[in-house]
């Protein structure tokens, strides 16, 4: 793994070299800034409805998504940013959670909370279990191959009409969390906090935000003990973490569960969120986004996943807005399917921007830990 | 592909068969019904109706309403009291010796109904070409395995050779299949400027394959310059690249879906063509074409790795980049023509893929599990091992389609891959060394 770029030799002629030449990380930035404050000068003086930017703009920075991708990127965290395990199946332990939930509430009748227990713990466990026993004791790249297969797996046998009964198949699940809603205390059609959310959603946010600062909250903790120290050793340095005594395979799959109950919270606040869980709300591409969201804040920071889910959002609000205003986009270039589609083209950019010019994300320091480092 | 192209016409030609109404039923009057024929089996090839089969329909609650037998025409009609949910079961013991229903598991069915409309209900007779003997079924399934193995090889040789000169997992390969098939499709419905210039011209397949082939391996040696080269140069890490292998796959996939729609297509030559029978198995000659030409594309690959200059220097790199260099191999060089190799591959590959199967936006996406599976199974950097890999999960997808349901086939090879990294991680022709 190290044979290419060592942590030491990098400072020396890597990256820091190319900034001696032209920063294009910098003028990327800086174009990206110009953009952004023409895009906020157009909404200001053209007939755009300004007041609709700024609430969807709002509603991304702090609202469902943000909670959702920012549970998955701060499991993301555990997993890369202190351990260096590279999960590509992310999705695949957010959509455990979705489909523990109404799969046990739907199907198997049982109360909503014991389902709830189902989704964050049983099945992320079993979950980490089945992708890391074969993949932990290998390098890096086998857990990202093994993590996506399990991704497109997981797509293929939950559209399966086969498994009908237990999936629902392309239509997945709907209707289970009406528990959830009856313990609301917001009346269901009132709007609140500056009219940007109406009650049930509220409510969502409401217990996705206690939910969210309480996994910063231990994850924070954690990262601080011994236990979360030896991740640390065994992102820097494998071998000499061995060579301590310490299992490091143990450790791993520890976090690897950890990181996808995390992450299998995020899943099931979206299913709850949307009263439903559909394969499509699961795929793939889902993973992404929580890694964009990761990278942009920071990999390796508590705070990083947090912000970066936030920004990320704001931003694809702030964009889609723009992308669906019939004035701003030339008629006939794109129609409303087409902007969905621009947002991955815009999150695939996104990612290969970040991961060559900025690894360390915006806020993260390159002496904590960066995408670059190993 | 054969399976399921003899099983799409024996639906349609049970459809047809099906869809004439037994005189009696009225405007207004809530009925189901449909005509038994037995397929194909007439003096001159024509169906023969069956007589006296018995259809039971019940309600959803399980009540029976009426049983129907069929008359000297096969056709039965039951009329229902209103709309709503019903089934209907037929009564296999009713049909006559030799005659079964193609898949017995659907004896009964259920379907749901409008009040006053009028519903057919299908129940295909006979046996499945493949379902004849278990011998034959497996010989046909193990020859669409192969065929879809050499596709799969053909892919990941790029993949794996890039992977053991670079060390890069680079999981935009599977874009570069997909970019192989569309262009190939656009030069053969547009012609040689894609439409751009000039009207309605349209050029044969295996011109535009030809092309596509040229322009696939020049976009692989210009991503390499472009972007991977300049990231070896400033010693990016692998994980760093990686993750941007990654980016460009999700950007190009949906670029893919933003030019080309989310529907599928299929190339305007060599669309439907009669299967030549071969005893054990049949195959249509665009199959037959595709295996002969994969072989022997995979062969002169095999024999360039073995007898040429820079053959032996790509094994060389992939086999100890540092002594290689130190050697005086140009190493850059070699990464330049394996990426250029690779990407004409990788197109090639996907206008093989597209010509058997359809192109869509998602297809080599799709492919690219298919070739990690391929590739980890034969040892991952080895070319031999992404052959041989690839060729065992080609044909274990096709053969595990006897056990389970076809929609589910590539689960299987998804889980080989799981399996094969917790016995034998550095794969079956891999060398054993520490990969933790």
């Amino acid at each position: 793994m190290t044979d290419i770029a060592s942590p030491i030799s990098s400072e020396d002629d890597g990256p820091a070299a190319v900034d001696k030449g032209i920063n294009w990380g910098r003028i990327g930035l800086g174009i990206a800034a110009a953009l952004f404050l023409v895009m906020v000068v157009y909404a200001t003086f053209s007939d755009m409805d300004g007041q609709g930017l700024l609430e969807n703009t709002l509603r991304g920075l702090f609202g469902e998504q943000f909670i959702y991708f920012g549970l998955a990127a701060l499991g993301l965290n555990i997993h890369f940013g202190y351990t260096g395990l590279l999960n590509f199946g992310q999705a695949v332990f957010m959509a455990a959670g979705a489909y523990g939930l109404s799969i046990f509430v739907v199907v198997y009748d049982w109360s909503f909370f014991s389902a709830v227990f189902m989704g964050v713990v049983v099945l992320p466990i079993v979950l980490a279990l089945l992708l890391g026993v074969p993949t932990l004791r290998l390098r890096a790249d086998y857990l990202a191959i093994v993590t996506i297969a399990t991704a497109e797996m997981f797509r293929i046998i939950a559209r399966s009409p086969r498994f009908d009964w237990l999936t629902g198949s392309s239509d997945g699940h709907g209707e289970f969390a009406d528990r959830f809603y009856e313990l609301s205390p917001f009346e269901p059609d009132q709007r609140y906090l500056f009219d940007l959310f109406i009650g049930n959603q509220m409510w969502v946010v409401l217990v996705g935000w206690v939910v969210l600062f309480a996994m910063v909250g231990v994850v924070y903790t954690l990262m601080r003990s011994p236990w979360g120290r030896v991740l640390k050793a065994i992102r820097e340095d494998e071998d000499a973490a061995r060579s301590l005594g310490k299992n490091a395979y143990f450790y791993k799959m520890q976090a690897l569960m950890l990181g996808g109950m995390i992450g299998a919270m995020g899943g099931m606040l979206r299913a709850i969120g949307t009263q439903s869980a559909q394969p499509q709300n699961f795929i793939t591409d889902v993973t992404f986004f929580a890694w964009v969201a990761l990278i942009l804040g920071g990999v390796g920071k508590t705070w990083g996943p947090v912000i970066g889910a936030s920004l990320l959002y704001g931003l694809i609000n702030f964009t889609d807005f723009f992308l669906r205003d019939q004035d701003f986009v030339p008629e006939g270039l794109m129609d409303g399917t087409q902007v969905g589609q621009v947002r991955f083209i815009l999150i695939g950019v996104g990612l290969v921007l970040l991961a060559v010019f900025r690894p360390q994300g915006i806020f993260g320091s390159r002496e904590e830990m960066a995408l670059d480092d190993r | 592909m054969l399976r399921r192209c003899a099983a799409f016409i024996l639906v349609v030609a049970a459809a047809l068969s099906l869809t004439p109404l037994p005189a009696g039923a009225q405007d207004g009057e809530t009925t189901v019904g449909g005509t038994v024929r037995e397929r194909g089996t007439g003096p001159d090839g024509e169906d023969v109706p069956v007589a006296g089969v018995e259809i039971t329909v019940t309600d959803a609650a399980g009540a029976t309403i009426e049983v129907a037998t069929t008359d000297e025409n096969g056709e039965w009609l039951v009329v229902l009291p209103g709309g709503g949910e019903y089934s209907t079961s037929l009564d296999q013991g009713t049909l006559p010796d030799g005659v079964s229903l193609r898949n017995a598991d659907n004896a009964v069915l259920s379907f749901e109904i409008n009040e006053g409309r009028t519903r057919n209900v299908l129940y295909p007779l006979g046996e499945l070409i493949l379902e004849e003997d278990s011998t034959i079924q497996i010989v046909q399934l193990t020859v669409d395995g192969i065929k879809l193995g050499m596709i799969i090889a053909m892919c990941a040789i790029g993949l794996s050779l890039i992977f053991g000169t670079t060390g890069l997992v680079n999981f935009a390969h599977g874009e570069m299949v997909t970019f192989g098939a569309m262009v190939a499709y656009i030069f053969s419905e547009y012609g040689l400027f894609g439409g751009l210039i000039g009207g309605d011209w349209q050029m044969h397949l295996i011109f535009g394959a030809i092309l596509t082939v040229l322009l696939t391996g020049a976009a692989g040696g210009a991503f390499n310059a472009i972007v991977w080269s300049k990231l070896r140069k400033r010693g990016s890490s692998l994980i760093s690249m990686l993750v941007v292998s990654i980016g460009f796959s999700i950007m190009f996939r949906y670029i893919f879906l933003f030019q080309f729609g989310g529907r599928v297509r299929r190339y305007r030559d060599y669309q439907l063509q009669d299967t030549i029978d071969f005893g054990w198995f049949s195959m249509t000659p665009k199959d037959i074409f595709i295996v002969v030409f994969s072989a022997v594309v995979l062969l002169t690959v095999g024999l360039a790795l073995q007898r040429t200059r820079i053959g032996k220097a790509m094994r060389a790199v992939s086999d100890n980049r540092d002594l290689a260099e130190s050697s005086g191999i140009d190493v850059e060089k070699v990464i330049r023509t394996v990426w250029i190799a690779g990407g004409a591959l990788a197109g090639m590959g996907g206008v093989l893929f597209g010509i058997t199967e359809t192109i869509g936006w998602e297809m080599g996406f799709r492919l690219l599990l298919l070739m990690f599976a391929g590739v980890t199974l034969g040892g991952l950097g080895t070319a031999y091992g992404a052959l041989f890999g690839s060729l065992i999960v080609g044909v274990f997808i096709q053969t595990s389609t006897l056990v389970i349901p076809a929609d589910m086939k590539n689960v299987g090879a998804l889980l080989v891959l799981a399996l094969i990294l917790l016995v034998r991680p550095q794969g079956l022709l891999g060398r054993a060394e520490r990969i933790g």
